[in-house]
Protein backbone atom coordinates (compact mmCIF):
# COMPACT_ATOMS: atom_id res chain seq x y z
CA UNK A 1 0.00 0.00 0.00
CA UNK A 2 2.92 2.34 0.73
CA UNK A 3 4.24 1.59 -2.75
CA UNK A 4 0.88 2.65 -4.21
CA UNK A 5 1.03 6.00 -2.38
CA UNK A 6 4.64 6.58 -3.47
CA UNK A 7 3.85 5.80 -7.11
CA UNK A 8 1.13 8.46 -7.04
CA UNK A 9 2.72 11.13 -4.86
CA UNK A 10 6.43 11.05 -5.62
CA UNK A 11 6.22 12.15 -9.29
CA UNK A 12 4.06 15.11 -8.29
CA UNK A 13 6.34 16.04 -5.40
CA UNK A 14 9.35 15.64 -7.70
CA UNK A 15 7.79 17.96 -10.29
CA UNK A 16 7.25 20.65 -7.64
CA UNK A 17 10.78 20.19 -6.30
CA UNK A 18 12.31 20.55 -9.77
CA UNK A 19 10.54 23.89 -10.19
CA UNK A 20 11.26 25.16 -6.69
CA UNK A 21 14.92 24.19 -6.35
CA UNK A 22 17.81 25.98 -8.10
CA UNK A 23 18.25 25.13 -11.78
CA UNK A 24 21.47 23.15 -11.31
CA UNK A 25 19.63 20.77 -8.94
CA UNK A 26 16.80 20.14 -11.43
CA UNK A 27 18.24 17.17 -13.32
CA UNK A 28 19.61 15.26 -10.29
CA UNK A 29 16.33 15.72 -8.40
CA UNK A 30 14.25 14.64 -11.41
CA UNK A 31 16.42 11.59 -12.04
CA UNK A 32 16.33 10.47 -8.40
CA UNK A 33 12.55 10.97 -8.22
CA UNK A 34 12.29 8.86 -11.38
CA UNK A 35 14.47 6.10 -9.98
CA UNK A 36 12.61 5.94 -6.66
CA UNK A 37 9.19 5.93 -8.34
CA UNK A 38 10.24 3.21 -10.77
CA UNK A 39 11.47 1.13 -7.82
CA UNK A 40 8.14 1.55 -6.02
CA UNK A 41 6.32 0.57 -9.22
CA UNK A 42 8.21 -2.73 -9.21
CA UNK A 43 7.48 -3.24 -5.49
CA UNK A 44 3.78 -2.53 -6.12
CA UNK A 45 3.67 -5.04 -8.98
CA UNK A 46 5.38 -7.63 -6.81
CA UNK A 47 2.81 -7.21 -4.05
CA UNK A 48 -0.07 -7.44 -6.56
CA UNK A 49 1.59 -10.58 -7.95
CA UNK A 50 1.79 -12.17 -4.50
CA UNK A 51 -1.27 -10.88 -2.66
CA UNK A 52 -3.82 -9.88 -5.29
CA UNK A 53 -5.18 -6.37 -5.97
CA UNK A 54 -3.92 -3.61 -3.65
CA UNK A 55 -6.73 -1.29 -2.55
CA UNK A 56 -6.55 2.07 -0.80
CA UNK A 57 -9.51 4.09 0.48
CA UNK A 58 -8.25 7.66 0.43
CA UNK A 59 -8.48 9.16 3.93
CA UNK A 60 -10.27 6.04 5.20
CA UNK A 61 -13.56 7.13 3.55
CA UNK A 62 -15.56 4.40 1.83
CA UNK A 63 -17.30 4.99 -1.51
CA UNK A 64 -19.70 6.58 -2.43
CA UNK A 65 -18.38 9.48 -0.34
CA UNK A 66 -14.70 8.57 -0.57
CA UNK A 67 -12.49 7.67 -3.51
CA UNK A 68 -11.19 4.14 -3.94
CA UNK A 69 -7.80 3.48 -5.51
CA UNK A 70 -7.04 -0.04 -6.62
CA UNK A 71 -4.06 -1.58 -8.38
CA UNK A 72 -5.26 -4.79 -10.05
CA UNK A 73 -3.15 -6.89 -12.39
CA UNK A 74 -3.87 -4.71 -15.42
CA UNK A 75 -3.07 -1.49 -13.56
CA UNK A 76 0.12 -3.02 -12.14
CA UNK A 77 1.26 -4.16 -15.60
CA UNK A 78 0.66 -0.69 -17.05
CA UNK A 79 2.40 0.96 -14.09
CA UNK A 80 5.49 -1.21 -14.62
CA UNK A 81 5.47 -0.59 -18.39
CA UNK A 82 5.18 3.18 -17.79
CA UNK A 83 7.99 3.05 -15.23
CA UNK A 84 10.26 1.29 -17.76
CA UNK A 85 9.38 3.79 -20.50
CA UNK A 86 9.74 6.86 -18.29
CA UNK A 87 13.00 5.54 -16.87
CA UNK A 88 14.40 5.05 -20.36
CA UNK A 89 13.07 8.42 -21.54
CA UNK A 90 14.68 10.11 -18.54
CA UNK A 91 18.05 8.56 -19.39
CA UNK A 92 17.78 9.56 -23.04
CA UNK A 93 16.62 13.05 -22.05
CA UNK A 94 19.66 13.41 -19.80
CA UNK A 95 21.68 13.51 -23.05
CA UNK A 96 19.14 14.94 -25.44
CA UNK A 97 17.49 17.64 -23.31
CA UNK A 98 20.82 19.08 -22.15
CA UNK A 99 20.69 22.89 -22.20
CA UNK A 100 23.41 23.10 -24.86
CA UNK A 101 21.41 20.92 -27.24
CA UNK A 102 17.74 21.73 -26.58
CA UNK A 103 17.96 25.34 -25.34
CA UNK A 104 17.56 26.38 -21.69
CA UNK A 105 13.76 26.71 -21.80
CA UNK A 106 13.01 23.21 -23.08
CA UNK A 107 15.84 21.74 -20.99
CA UNK A 108 14.24 23.11 -17.82
CA UNK A 109 10.59 22.59 -18.73
CA UNK A 110 10.91 18.97 -19.79
CA UNK A 111 11.61 17.50 -16.35
CA UNK A 112 8.64 18.80 -14.33
CA UNK A 113 6.29 18.06 -17.25
CA UNK A 114 7.60 14.51 -17.56
CA UNK A 115 7.03 13.90 -13.85
CA UNK A 116 3.56 15.51 -13.90
CA UNK A 117 2.60 13.36 -16.86
CA UNK A 118 3.79 10.26 -15.05
CA UNK A 119 1.92 11.12 -11.84
CA UNK A 120 -1.28 11.68 -13.83
CA UNK A 121 -0.83 8.39 -15.71
CA UNK A 122 -0.44 6.41 -12.48
CA UNK A 123 -3.47 8.18 -10.99
CA UNK A 124 -5.59 7.18 -14.01
CA UNK A 125 -4.36 3.58 -13.86
CA UNK A 126 -5.49 3.05 -10.25
CA UNK A 127 -8.56 5.32 -9.86
CA UNK A 128 -11.92 3.65 -9.33
CA UNK A 129 -13.97 6.87 -9.37
CA UNK A 130 -15.22 8.42 -12.61
CA UNK A 131 -14.63 12.01 -11.49
CA UNK A 132 -11.17 11.22 -10.16
CA UNK A 133 -10.47 9.70 -13.57
CA UNK A 134 -11.63 12.98 -15.15
CA UNK A 135 -9.18 14.99 -13.04
CA UNK A 136 -6.35 12.58 -13.80
CA UNK A 137 -7.15 12.66 -17.51
CA UNK A 138 -7.17 16.48 -17.55
CA UNK A 139 -3.84 16.68 -15.74
CA UNK A 140 -2.44 14.18 -18.23
CA UNK A 141 -3.73 16.15 -21.23
CA UNK A 142 -2.41 19.48 -19.94
CA UNK A 143 1.05 18.04 -19.32
CA UNK A 144 0.98 16.39 -22.76
CA UNK A 145 -0.09 19.61 -24.55
CA UNK A 146 2.68 21.53 -22.79
CA UNK A 147 5.22 18.89 -23.87
CA UNK A 148 4.11 19.29 -27.49
CA UNK A 149 4.57 23.06 -27.28
CA UNK A 150 7.87 22.93 -25.40
CA UNK A 151 10.09 23.83 -28.34
CA UNK A 152 8.13 27.08 -28.79
CA UNK A 153 8.18 27.16 -32.60
CA UNK A 154 5.03 28.35 -34.40
CA UNK A 155 4.57 24.88 -35.90
CA UNK A 156 4.73 23.23 -32.47
CA UNK A 157 2.31 25.79 -31.00
CA UNK A 158 -0.21 25.13 -33.78
CA UNK A 159 0.10 21.37 -33.21
CA UNK A 160 -0.30 21.87 -29.46
CA UNK A 161 -3.40 24.05 -29.85
CA UNK A 162 -5.00 21.60 -32.27
CA UNK A 163 -4.28 18.78 -29.80
CA UNK A 164 -5.70 20.89 -26.98
CA UNK A 165 -8.98 21.54 -28.81
CA UNK A 166 -9.46 17.79 -29.33
CA UNK A 167 -8.42 17.04 -25.76
CA UNK A 168 -10.74 19.68 -24.24
CA UNK A 169 -13.68 18.58 -26.39
CA UNK A 170 -12.99 15.00 -25.31
CA UNK A 171 -12.83 16.00 -21.65
CA UNK A 172 -16.12 17.89 -21.83
CA UNK A 173 -17.90 14.98 -23.52
CA UNK A 174 -16.55 12.68 -20.82
CA UNK A 175 -17.59 15.16 -18.11
CA UNK A 176 -21.11 15.37 -19.55
CA UNK A 177 -21.36 11.59 -19.26
CA UNK A 178 -20.09 11.71 -15.68
CA UNK A 179 -22.71 14.33 -14.77
CA UNK A 180 -25.46 12.15 -16.24
CA UNK A 181 -24.20 9.11 -14.32
CA UNK A 182 -24.22 11.08 -11.09
CA UNK A 183 -27.69 12.45 -11.77
CA UNK A 184 -28.95 8.91 -12.39
CA UNK A 185 -27.23 6.98 -9.63
CA UNK A 186 -25.76 9.33 -7.03
CA UNK A 187 -22.40 7.56 -7.17
CA UNK A 188 -19.37 7.56 -9.43
CA UNK A 189 -17.55 4.56 -7.99
CA UNK A 190 -16.94 1.88 -10.62
CA UNK A 191 -17.60 -0.95 -8.16
CA UNK A 192 -20.91 0.51 -6.99
CA UNK A 193 -21.94 1.35 -10.56
CA UNK A 194 -21.51 -2.25 -11.68
CA UNK A 195 -24.11 -3.23 -9.07
CA UNK A 196 -26.49 -0.34 -9.82
CA UNK A 197 -30.09 -0.64 -10.99
CA UNK A 198 -30.20 0.58 -14.61
CA UNK A 199 -31.48 4.12 -15.24
CA UNK A 200 -32.81 5.51 -18.54
CA UNK A 201 -29.86 7.87 -19.09
CA UNK A 202 -27.17 5.20 -18.83
CA UNK A 203 -26.74 4.50 -22.53
CA UNK A 204 -26.45 8.22 -23.31
CA UNK A 205 -23.93 8.68 -20.51
CA UNK A 206 -21.81 5.75 -21.69
CA UNK A 207 -22.01 7.02 -25.27
CA UNK A 208 -20.86 10.52 -24.29
CA UNK A 209 -17.98 9.22 -22.18
CA UNK A 210 -16.93 6.80 -24.93
CA UNK A 211 -16.95 9.53 -27.59
CA UNK A 212 -14.81 11.77 -25.41
CA UNK A 213 -12.34 9.00 -24.67
CA UNK A 214 -12.11 8.01 -28.34
CA UNK A 215 -11.10 11.59 -29.18
CA UNK A 216 -8.37 11.37 -26.54
CA UNK A 217 -7.21 7.92 -27.68
CA UNK A 218 -6.95 9.28 -31.25
CA UNK A 219 -9.05 6.50 -32.73
CA UNK A 220 -10.01 7.04 -36.39
CA UNK A 221 -11.61 9.52 -37.28
CA UNK A 222 -10.34 11.52 -34.29
CA UNK A 223 -6.68 10.82 -35.12
CA UNK A 224 -5.89 13.99 -37.09
CA UNK A 225 -4.32 15.81 -34.15
CA UNK A 226 -1.91 13.01 -33.25
CA UNK A 227 0.75 12.91 -35.99
CA UNK A 228 1.56 16.66 -36.04
CA UNK A 229 1.51 16.80 -32.23
CA UNK A 230 3.75 13.78 -31.75
CA UNK A 231 6.12 14.80 -34.52
CA UNK A 232 6.57 18.40 -33.30
CA UNK A 233 7.61 17.48 -29.77
CA UNK A 234 11.25 16.72 -28.93
CA UNK A 235 11.92 12.98 -29.31
CA UNK A 236 11.86 12.02 -25.58
CA UNK A 237 8.55 13.88 -25.20
CA UNK A 238 7.16 12.14 -28.31
CA UNK A 239 8.12 8.82 -26.78
CA UNK A 240 6.03 9.59 -23.70
CA UNK A 241 3.13 10.97 -25.75
CA UNK A 242 2.95 8.09 -28.18
CA UNK A 243 3.78 5.17 -25.91
CA UNK A 244 1.85 6.09 -22.77
CA UNK A 245 -0.74 8.88 -23.09
CA UNK A 246 -3.30 7.09 -25.35
CA UNK A 247 -3.15 4.03 -23.06
CA UNK A 248 -4.68 6.01 -20.19
CA UNK A 249 -7.88 6.91 -22.04
CA UNK A 250 -8.05 3.40 -23.49
CA UNK A 251 -7.83 1.95 -19.98
CA UNK A 252 -10.79 4.11 -18.87
CA UNK A 253 -12.76 2.76 -21.86
CA UNK A 254 -11.95 -0.77 -20.71
CA UNK A 255 -13.00 0.06 -17.14
CA UNK A 256 -16.29 1.55 -18.36
CA UNK A 257 -17.26 -1.19 -20.80
CA UNK A 258 -15.99 -4.22 -18.92
CA UNK A 259 -16.38 -3.18 -15.29
CA UNK A 260 -18.86 -0.33 -14.75
CA UNK A 261 -21.58 -0.97 -17.35
CA UNK A 262 -20.96 -4.30 -19.12
CA UNK A 263 -24.69 -5.00 -19.56
CA UNK A 264 -25.05 -2.00 -21.91
CA UNK A 265 -22.80 -3.53 -24.56
CA UNK A 266 -24.92 -4.08 -27.64
CA UNK A 267 -23.57 -5.89 -30.69
CA UNK A 268 -23.88 -2.80 -32.87
CA UNK A 269 -21.85 -0.65 -30.47
CA UNK A 270 -19.13 -3.28 -30.12
CA UNK A 271 -18.90 -3.73 -33.88
CA UNK A 272 -18.68 0.04 -34.37
CA UNK A 273 -15.79 0.37 -31.90
CA UNK A 274 -13.89 -2.51 -33.48
CA UNK A 275 -14.76 -1.29 -36.99
CA UNK A 276 -13.25 2.12 -36.27
CA UNK A 277 -10.21 0.30 -34.87
CA UNK A 278 -9.94 -1.76 -38.05
CA UNK A 279 -10.14 1.36 -40.24
CA UNK A 280 -7.47 2.98 -38.04
CA UNK A 281 -5.16 -0.03 -38.55
CA UNK A 282 -5.45 0.19 -42.33
CA UNK A 283 -5.65 3.97 -42.76
CA UNK A 284 -2.85 4.69 -40.28
CA UNK A 285 -0.68 2.14 -42.07
CA UNK A 286 -1.38 3.62 -45.49
CA UNK A 287 -0.59 7.15 -44.31
CA UNK A 288 2.60 5.93 -42.61
CA UNK A 289 3.60 4.44 -45.94
CA UNK A 290 3.63 7.81 -47.71
CA UNK A 291 5.50 9.91 -45.13
CA UNK A 292 9.06 10.99 -45.76
CA UNK A 293 10.10 11.86 -42.19
CA UNK A 294 10.95 9.17 -39.64
CA UNK A 295 9.01 10.83 -36.79
CA UNK A 296 5.86 11.12 -38.92
CA UNK A 297 6.13 7.46 -39.98
CA UNK A 298 6.39 6.44 -36.34
CA UNK A 299 3.51 8.76 -35.34
CA UNK A 300 1.15 7.41 -38.05
CA UNK A 301 2.17 3.92 -36.99
CA UNK A 302 0.80 4.82 -33.54
CA UNK A 303 -2.60 5.56 -35.13
CA UNK A 304 -2.52 2.08 -36.69
CA UNK A 305 -1.24 0.23 -33.62
CA UNK A 306 -3.86 1.83 -31.34
CA UNK A 307 -6.54 0.47 -33.67
CA UNK A 308 -5.66 -3.14 -32.81
CA UNK A 309 -6.59 -2.59 -29.17
CA UNK A 310 -10.18 -1.79 -30.11
CA UNK A 311 -10.68 -5.25 -31.59
CA UNK A 312 -11.06 -6.38 -27.96
CA UNK A 313 -14.66 -5.19 -27.78
CA UNK A 314 -16.43 -7.80 -29.95
CA UNK A 315 -13.79 -10.48 -29.34
CA UNK A 316 -13.43 -10.44 -25.54
CA UNK A 317 -13.83 -13.71 -23.74
CA UNK A 318 -12.03 -17.00 -23.42
CA UNK A 319 -10.58 -18.18 -20.16
CA UNK A 320 -7.10 -17.33 -19.00
CA UNK A 321 -5.80 -20.81 -18.33
CA UNK A 322 -2.17 -21.76 -17.90
CA UNK A 323 -1.19 -21.57 -21.56
CA UNK A 324 -1.04 -18.07 -23.06
CA UNK A 325 -2.39 -19.28 -26.40
CA UNK A 326 -5.53 -20.67 -24.78
CA UNK A 327 -6.60 -17.27 -23.55
CA UNK A 328 -8.86 -14.63 -24.90
CA UNK A 329 -8.76 -11.39 -26.76
CA UNK A 330 -8.86 -9.29 -23.60
CA UNK A 331 -5.34 -10.38 -22.67
CA UNK A 332 -4.23 -9.97 -26.28
CA UNK A 333 -5.37 -6.34 -26.37
CA UNK A 334 -3.58 -5.64 -23.11
CA UNK A 335 -0.41 -7.29 -24.44
CA UNK A 336 -0.73 -5.00 -27.45
CA UNK A 337 -0.91 -1.97 -25.13
CA UNK A 338 2.21 -3.09 -23.25
CA UNK A 339 4.34 -4.14 -26.22
CA UNK A 340 3.38 -1.11 -28.32
CA UNK A 341 4.36 1.15 -25.42
CA UNK A 342 7.85 -0.32 -25.16
CA UNK A 343 8.50 -0.57 -28.90
CA UNK A 344 7.10 2.86 -29.78
CA UNK A 345 9.13 4.59 -27.08
CA UNK A 346 12.23 2.85 -28.45
CA UNK A 347 11.45 4.08 -31.98
CA UNK A 348 10.99 7.71 -30.97
CA UNK A 349 14.23 7.60 -28.96
CA UNK A 350 15.96 6.22 -32.07
CA UNK A 351 14.51 9.15 -34.02
CA UNK A 352 16.00 11.48 -31.40
CA UNK A 353 19.44 9.88 -31.82
CA UNK A 354 19.15 10.21 -35.62
CA UNK A 355 18.33 13.92 -35.29
CA UNK A 356 21.30 14.37 -32.94
CA UNK A 357 23.57 12.50 -35.37
CA UNK A 358 22.67 14.05 -38.72
CA UNK A 359 20.42 16.98 -37.74
CA UNK A 360 17.36 15.71 -39.62
CA UNK A 361 14.89 12.85 -39.64
CA UNK A 362 14.18 12.86 -43.38
CA UNK A 363 14.58 9.35 -44.76
CA UNK A 364 17.00 10.55 -47.43
CA UNK A 365 19.30 12.06 -44.80
CA UNK A 366 19.31 8.88 -42.71
CA UNK A 367 20.89 6.78 -45.45
CA UNK A 368 23.64 4.55 -44.18
CA UNK A 369 23.33 5.74 -40.60
CA UNK A 370 23.41 2.18 -39.23
CA UNK A 371 27.06 1.87 -40.28
CA UNK A 372 28.06 4.73 -38.01
CA UNK A 373 25.54 3.88 -35.26
CA UNK A 374 25.02 0.10 -35.40
CA UNK A 375 23.39 -0.13 -31.95
CA UNK A 376 20.76 2.40 -32.99
CA UNK A 377 20.04 0.62 -36.25
CA UNK A 378 19.67 -2.67 -34.40
CA UNK A 379 17.35 -1.06 -31.81
CA UNK A 380 15.08 0.21 -34.59
CA UNK A 381 15.00 -3.20 -36.25
CA UNK A 382 14.13 -4.93 -32.96
CA UNK A 383 11.32 -2.45 -32.26
CA UNK A 384 10.07 -2.95 -35.83
CA UNK A 385 9.81 -6.72 -35.20
CA UNK A 386 7.38 -6.04 -32.36
CA UNK A 387 5.28 -3.57 -34.36
CA UNK A 388 5.06 -5.96 -37.32
CA UNK A 389 3.96 -8.71 -34.93
CA UNK A 390 6.74 -11.14 -35.87
CA UNK A 391 7.63 -13.91 -33.40
CA UNK A 392 9.03 -14.03 -30.76
CA UNK A 393 8.10 -10.45 -29.80
CA UNK A 394 5.40 -9.12 -27.46
CA UNK A 395 3.53 -7.79 -30.50
CA UNK A 396 3.39 -11.33 -31.87
CA UNK A 397 1.86 -12.67 -28.64
CA UNK A 398 -0.73 -9.86 -28.72
CA UNK A 399 -1.75 -10.41 -32.33
CA UNK A 400 -1.69 -14.18 -31.98
CA UNK A 401 -4.05 -14.04 -29.00
CA UNK A 402 -6.39 -11.67 -30.86
CA UNK A 403 -6.28 -13.79 -34.00
CA UNK A 404 -6.97 -17.12 -32.28
CA UNK A 405 -9.97 -15.61 -30.51
CA UNK A 406 -11.21 -14.12 -33.78
CA UNK A 407 -11.27 -17.61 -35.28
CA UNK A 408 -12.64 -19.19 -32.10
CA UNK A 409 -15.47 -16.63 -32.03
CA UNK A 410 -16.20 -17.22 -35.72
CA UNK A 411 -15.45 -13.54 -36.50
CA UNK A 412 -12.75 -14.15 -39.10
CA UNK A 413 -12.86 -10.66 -40.73
CA UNK A 414 -10.92 -9.30 -37.72
CA UNK A 415 -8.17 -11.84 -38.49
CA UNK A 416 -7.88 -10.29 -41.96
CA UNK A 417 -7.44 -6.88 -40.33
CA UNK A 418 -4.68 -8.29 -38.13
CA UNK A 419 -2.90 -9.89 -41.05
CA UNK A 420 -3.30 -6.85 -43.31
CA UNK A 421 -2.12 -4.50 -40.56
CA UNK A 422 0.97 -6.63 -40.02
CA UNK A 423 1.80 -6.55 -43.74
CA UNK A 424 1.30 -2.77 -43.86
CA UNK A 425 3.56 -2.37 -40.80
CA UNK A 426 6.22 -4.43 -42.54
CA UNK A 427 5.88 -2.18 -45.60
CA UNK A 428 6.04 1.18 -43.85
CA UNK A 429 8.85 0.11 -41.53
CA UNK A 430 10.85 -1.33 -44.44
CA UNK A 431 11.52 2.17 -45.84
CA UNK A 432 13.32 3.59 -42.76
CA UNK A 433 15.08 0.24 -42.25
CA UNK A 434 16.27 0.18 -45.85
CA UNK A 435 17.51 3.76 -45.56
CA UNK A 436 19.33 3.09 -42.28
CA UNK A 437 21.05 -0.06 -43.55
CA UNK A 438 22.21 1.07 -47.02
CA UNK A 439 25.94 1.18 -47.62
CA UNK A 440 26.34 4.71 -48.96
CA UNK A 441 26.34 7.23 -46.13
CA UNK A 442 25.22 10.64 -47.31
CA UNK A 443 25.75 13.07 -44.44
CA UNK A 444 28.62 13.39 -41.94
CA UNK A 445 27.61 11.85 -38.61
CA UNK A 446 28.10 13.59 -35.27
CA UNK A 447 29.21 11.14 -32.57
CA UNK A 448 26.49 9.96 -30.17
CA UNK A 449 27.31 8.62 -26.69
CA UNK A 450 27.16 4.82 -26.41
CA UNK A 451 25.09 4.96 -23.24
CA UNK A 452 22.47 7.07 -25.06
CA UNK A 453 22.39 4.57 -27.94
CA UNK A 454 21.90 1.74 -25.46
CA UNK A 455 18.65 3.17 -24.08
CA UNK A 456 16.35 2.45 -27.06
CA UNK A 457 18.12 -0.86 -27.55
CA UNK A 458 17.18 -1.88 -23.99
CA UNK A 459 13.54 -0.84 -24.54
CA UNK A 460 13.28 -2.70 -27.85
CA UNK A 461 14.85 -5.78 -26.24
CA UNK A 462 12.26 -5.59 -23.45
CA UNK A 463 9.48 -5.52 -26.07
CA UNK A 464 10.88 -8.74 -27.55
CA UNK A 465 11.36 -10.29 -24.10
CA UNK A 466 7.68 -9.59 -23.41
CA UNK A 467 6.97 -12.22 -26.06
CA UNK A 468 9.71 -14.65 -25.04
CA UNK A 469 8.78 -14.54 -21.36
CA UNK A 470 5.06 -13.98 -21.87
CA UNK A 471 3.91 -16.28 -19.05
CA UNK A 472 4.69 -13.88 -16.20
CA UNK A 473 2.99 -10.75 -17.59
CA UNK A 474 0.19 -13.01 -18.78
CA UNK A 475 -0.50 -14.24 -15.24
CA UNK A 476 -0.17 -10.72 -13.83
CA UNK A 477 -2.89 -9.48 -16.22
CA UNK A 478 -5.29 -12.16 -14.94
CA UNK A 479 -5.20 -10.83 -11.34
CA UNK A 480 -8.47 -9.06 -10.70
CA UNK A 481 -9.61 -9.54 -14.30
CA UNK A 482 -13.27 -8.45 -14.50
CA UNK A 483 -15.93 -11.10 -15.04
CA UNK A 484 -17.11 -9.84 -18.49
CA UNK A 485 -13.50 -10.04 -19.72
CA UNK A 486 -13.59 -13.78 -18.99
CA UNK A 487 -17.03 -14.48 -20.41
CA UNK A 488 -17.24 -11.87 -23.14
CA UNK A 489 -19.43 -8.78 -23.37
CA UNK B 1 -39.71 24.35 -10.71
CA UNK B 2 -36.38 25.97 -9.84
CA UNK B 3 -34.63 22.72 -10.76
CA UNK B 4 -36.09 22.92 -14.25
CA UNK B 5 -34.80 26.48 -14.50
CA UNK B 6 -31.29 25.35 -13.51
CA UNK B 7 -31.38 22.47 -15.96
CA UNK B 8 -32.66 24.67 -18.78
CA UNK B 9 -30.02 27.32 -18.09
CA UNK B 10 -27.32 24.67 -18.04
CA UNK B 11 -28.56 23.23 -21.31
CA UNK B 12 -28.63 26.70 -22.92
CA UNK B 13 -25.05 27.40 -21.80
CA UNK B 14 -23.89 24.08 -23.28
CA UNK B 15 -25.74 24.87 -26.49
CA UNK B 16 -24.21 28.34 -26.73
CA UNK B 17 -20.78 26.88 -26.14
CA UNK B 18 -21.18 24.22 -28.81
CA UNK B 19 -22.39 26.88 -31.26
CA UNK B 20 -19.30 28.95 -30.46
CA UNK B 21 -16.99 25.98 -30.98
CA UNK B 22 -18.49 25.18 -34.35
CA UNK B 23 -19.03 28.69 -35.70
CA UNK B 24 -16.15 30.78 -34.38
CA UNK B 25 -12.62 30.07 -35.60
CA UNK B 26 -10.85 32.61 -33.33
CA UNK B 27 -8.94 30.66 -30.72
CA UNK B 28 -9.78 32.99 -27.83
CA UNK B 29 -13.50 32.66 -28.54
CA UNK B 30 -13.15 28.91 -28.69
CA UNK B 31 -11.57 28.91 -25.23
CA UNK B 32 -14.52 30.97 -23.95
CA UNK B 33 -16.87 28.46 -25.61
CA UNK B 34 -15.17 25.62 -23.76
CA UNK B 35 -15.68 27.49 -20.51
CA UNK B 36 -19.37 28.04 -21.32
CA UNK B 37 -19.89 24.31 -21.90
CA UNK B 38 -18.07 23.51 -18.68
CA UNK B 39 -20.16 25.99 -16.69
CA UNK B 40 -23.37 24.60 -18.14
CA UNK B 41 -22.37 21.07 -17.15
CA UNK B 42 -21.47 22.20 -13.64
CA UNK B 43 -24.81 23.97 -13.26
CA UNK B 44 -26.55 20.76 -14.31
CA UNK B 45 -24.47 18.78 -11.83
CA UNK B 46 -25.32 21.21 -9.03
CA UNK B 47 -29.02 20.92 -9.84
CA UNK B 48 -28.72 17.13 -9.83
CA UNK B 49 -27.44 17.33 -6.26
CA UNK B 50 -30.40 19.35 -4.99
CA UNK B 51 -33.10 16.80 -5.75
CA UNK B 52 -33.81 15.06 -2.45
CA UNK B 53 -34.80 16.32 0.99
CA UNK B 54 -31.27 17.13 2.12
CA UNK B 55 -28.78 18.81 -0.18
CA UNK B 56 -26.12 16.43 -1.46
CA UNK B 57 -22.66 17.86 -0.77
CA UNK B 58 -20.73 15.70 -3.25
CA UNK B 59 -21.65 17.72 -6.40
CA UNK B 60 -20.41 20.90 -4.73
CA UNK B 61 -17.04 19.29 -4.07
CA UNK B 62 -16.94 17.99 -7.65
CA UNK B 63 -17.87 21.39 -9.08
CA UNK B 64 -15.14 23.19 -7.13
CA UNK B 65 -12.58 20.63 -8.32
CA UNK B 66 -13.90 20.94 -11.86
CA UNK B 67 -13.64 24.73 -11.80
CA UNK B 68 -10.00 24.49 -10.73
CA UNK B 69 -9.31 22.05 -13.57
CA UNK B 70 -11.10 24.31 -16.07
CA UNK B 71 -9.12 27.31 -14.83
CA UNK B 72 -5.83 25.47 -15.30
CA UNK B 73 -6.81 24.34 -18.79
CA UNK B 74 -7.94 27.85 -19.78
CA UNK B 75 -4.72 29.38 -18.46
CA UNK B 76 -2.58 26.98 -20.49
CA UNK B 77 -4.74 27.50 -23.60
CA UNK B 78 -4.58 31.30 -23.33
CA UNK B 79 -0.83 31.06 -22.79
CA UNK B 80 -0.46 29.03 -25.98
CA UNK B 81 -2.70 31.41 -27.92
CA UNK B 82 -0.65 34.43 -26.78
CA UNK B 83 2.60 32.64 -27.64
CA UNK B 84 1.28 31.77 -31.11
CA UNK B 85 0.07 35.33 -31.72
CA UNK B 86 3.47 36.75 -30.65
CA UNK B 87 5.40 34.31 -32.81
CA UNK B 88 3.34 34.28 -36.00
CA UNK B 89 0.56 36.87 -35.64
CA UNK B 90 -2.09 34.16 -36.08
CA UNK B 91 -5.33 34.30 -34.05
CA UNK B 92 -6.89 31.29 -35.79
CA UNK B 93 -5.43 27.87 -36.51
CA UNK B 94 -4.03 27.74 -40.06
CA UNK B 95 -5.95 25.50 -42.42
CA UNK B 96 -4.29 22.14 -43.07
CA UNK B 97 -4.96 22.45 -46.79
CA UNK B 98 -3.62 25.97 -47.40
CA UNK B 99 -1.31 27.04 -44.57
CA UNK B 100 -0.50 30.70 -44.54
Amino acid sequence: MTALVIVLALPLAGALAVIALPVRAAVPVALSATALTALSALVLAASVWQGGPVTLMVGGWQPPLGIALQADGLAAALIVMSALVVGAVAMAAWFEMAAARAGPRAAFGFWPLMLLLWGALNAVYVSRDLFNLYVGLELLSLAAVALVAISGTAQALVAALRYMIFALAGSLLYLAGVVLVYAGHGTLDIGLLSARSPAPGDALALGLMTAGLLAKTALFPFHVWLPPAHASAPAPASALLSALVPKASFLILIRLWFEAMPELASTAALLMLAGLGAIAVIWGGVLALVQSRLKLIVAYSTVAQLGYMFLVFPLAGGDGSAQPWAAGAWTGAMFQALSHGLAKAAMFLVAGICIAAVGSDRLGDLRGLARALPMTGFAFALAAITLMGLPPSGGFTAKYLLMTSAFAAGQWPWALVLAGGGLLAAAYLYRPLAALFTRDARLPVHPVARAWQGVPLALAALAVLLGLLSAAPFDLLQIGRPEPAVEGL
Amino acid sequence: MSLTVFAMTGASLVGLGIYGLLALPQLLRRIISFNLIGSGLFLFLGAAGARGEAVDAVPQALIITGIVVALAASALAVGLVVALARRSGLVVLPDEANPR
